[in-house]
């Protein structure tokens, strides 16, 4: 295992020690030393709360910042934050006006922010829940409760962040990060495996020459394995599963978020988006804006996430208000 | 044998703790077959931070089982945390007024764990989880006490019963946690949450028969 680490077992931890040092301009620690709030946080605003297990960089931590989200729970790699840390997540963001907690659908996740939800009301902090459920390969359509966050949870932050910023209530701020998601579906092609630091060995594996179409974010199995294709190859398959699951149609105008999985080259990123908005273009869906990177990663799975999210004015509106993030910059 | 006093229980802690330990990374492979893999090795993380915690002091058997859960739910996380912590903190508080832990209040221990669990869960027999463990367990005691057999051979029945338990999980299709996104593709392996269970019901069982003069 070639990796960069002291001790398997302190990985978080001692990310979240550099992470801070690098970032003392937005971040901060707060009393739990996996809980991490805005530097800056600005009064009178509903709070926003995310979490979920490490290994996702720049998620969750690095969508911490001005506009986005306010504080986040950080969990062991690939599991869930504690209910308590998500409780203290909830503490440091709340300002008098509730939290909004948006998060991925994870059987872990869901169990530890239902116990903080109830914690958090005993002490009088308000807390509502959105949950991302994007990823399109993990579940039929008629069973979208049972699918899986993915990286269009970025784009949920950005508008349910963007919402709370300009002064409205959590019900508000709720519907429109509700409305993001609901607009927004993903899906991940895998080319190689990962391996959990203190694992030291991948836990399922993609032959050479292979490809995973409907990977999850820690390796959940696909729908189908396939020989490598060619990047032109990729974006149609992965337009074929995204634009009709919506469906996305002719006219609509849409975010595009293309995503690394941690050790694709982001050259090979801009190859895969060149064809991907060829071909949304060819169906005269119009891209608003596009975001290509690592911005939702699974350790050092090779391979991309392809998510995209149909806009109103009101999306609109809030996908272009500026934020300043770790993760996401824009002016 | 008629039961094991609560204040000599440190042991039977202990070997749960090594029998994680040992298994760190099956665990981990069963899991990582359908689910994600992390299974392992949070458990381990969990249980091995539990075990340094008691290394130089005592604890009774419920006082154990009561710190081992909070510390799962409050420092571990994952959904093994809420599961486990429930588990373990709703054993401790059925048996911790007892000063001899006899058969019958194993038994009402292990059914008040499960009780705890059923409220946080939805799954039940049949659903791939740890439940198609836990529960034959907790009948396969209740069955012994109802039929008057000694602490030892209740735990003999026990482990038969999670094992059959465990293995059922083999044919069955995840309906929760993150296998259950799999479908019929989740048919032919273990469910890891199952596998985990046995592991420690039979740990238990095993350090309970180990104490000398129980």
């Amino acid at each position: 295992m070639q990796r960069i680490l002291n001790h398997p077992d302190q990985v978080v931890d001692e990310m979240l020690k550099g992470f801070v040092k690098t970032h003392s301009d937005i971040v901060a620690t707060t009393d739990n030393p996996r809980v991490i709030k805005g530097a800056n946080l600005p009064a009178d605003q509903v709070g926003i709360v995310t979490g979920g297990g490490s290994g996702h960089k720049p998620a969750f931590v690095g969508y911490v910042g001005e506009n986005l989200c306010d504080a986040v729970a950080v969990g062991e790699i690939f599991s869930s934050p504690t209910a308590v840390a998500f409780l203290d997540a909830f503490r440091a963001a709340d300002r008098g006006k509730g939290v909004a907690c948006l998060y991925g659908n994870y059987s872990g996740d869901n169990m530890n922010v239902k116990m903080a939800v109830k914690m958090a009301k005993k002490e009088g902090i308000q807390v509502k829940t959105v949950v991302a459920n994007d990823d399109v390969p993990s579940a039929p359509k008629d069973q979208l409760n049972k699918r899986r966050g993915v990286a269009g949870e970025v784009l949920m932050w950005k508008v349910g962040g963007a919402k709370a910023a300009t002064g409205a209530s959590l019900d508000e701020v709720i519907a429109a990060a509700q409305k993001a998601i609901d607009n927004t579906r993903s899906v991940g092609i895998g080319l190689t495996p990962c391996t959990l630091p203190a694992v030291g060995h991948p836990n399922f594996s993609i032959e050479e020459g292979t490809m995973e179409v409907g990977i999850g974010h820690h390796g959940e199995p696909g729908i189908e394995v396939c020989p490598l294709e060619t990047a032109a190859q990729m974006a149609q398959r992965m337009v074929d599963v995204v634009v009709p699951d919506l469906p996305f149609a002719s006219g609509d105008e849409v975010v595009v978020l293309l995503s690394g999985l941690g050790a694709t080259p982001v050259m090979e990123l801009y190859v895969l988006y060149d064809e991907v908005d060829r071909l949304l273009t060819e169906k005269g869906i119009g891209i608003h804006r596009s975001y290509v990177g690592d911005y939702f990663t699974s350790l050092e799975m090779m391979g991309a996430t392809l998510t995209v999210m149909k806009l109103d004015s009101e999306l609109k509106e809030l996908v272009d208000m500026p934020c300043y993030s770790m993760g996401l910059k824009q002016k | 044998m008629k039961g094991f006093r609560n204040a000599e229980g440190k042991p039977i802690l202990l070997a749960m703790v090594k029998a994680i330990q040992d298994n760190k990374a099956y665990l981990g492979e069963v899991d990582g077959l359908i689910g994600d893999g992390d299974h392992g090795m949070n458990m381990n993380k969990g249980f091995t931070m539990f075990g340094q915690r008691i290394a130089d002091r005592a604890v009774s058997f419920t006082q154990g089982l009561d710190e081992l859960g909070t510390l799962l739910f409050t420092e571990i996380g994952g959904s093994m945390g809420p599961i486990y912590g429930t588990v373990f903190t709703d054993m401790a508080e059925a048996g911790e007024d007892s000063d001899i832990i006899t058969l019958e209040v194993l038994a009402s221990m292990l059914a008040a764990g499960l009780d705890g669990l059923y409220d946080i869960v939805d799954a039940r027999v049949g659903d791939k989880t740890l439940v198609d463990t836990l529960f034959p367990a907790k009948d396969a005691l209740a069955q012994a006490a109802v039929e008057g057999k000694s602490l030892a051979a209740a735990l003999e029945d026990m482990k038969a019963a999670a094992l059959i338990g465990r293995d059922s999980t083999k044919d069955m299709v995840a309906k929760f946690g993150r296998s259950s996104r799999l479908g019929e593709r989740s048919r032919g392996v273990l469910d890891a949450g199952a596998t985990s269970c046995y592991i420690i019901l039979t740990a238990m069982a095993d350090g309970i028969l180990a104490l000398k003069g129980a």
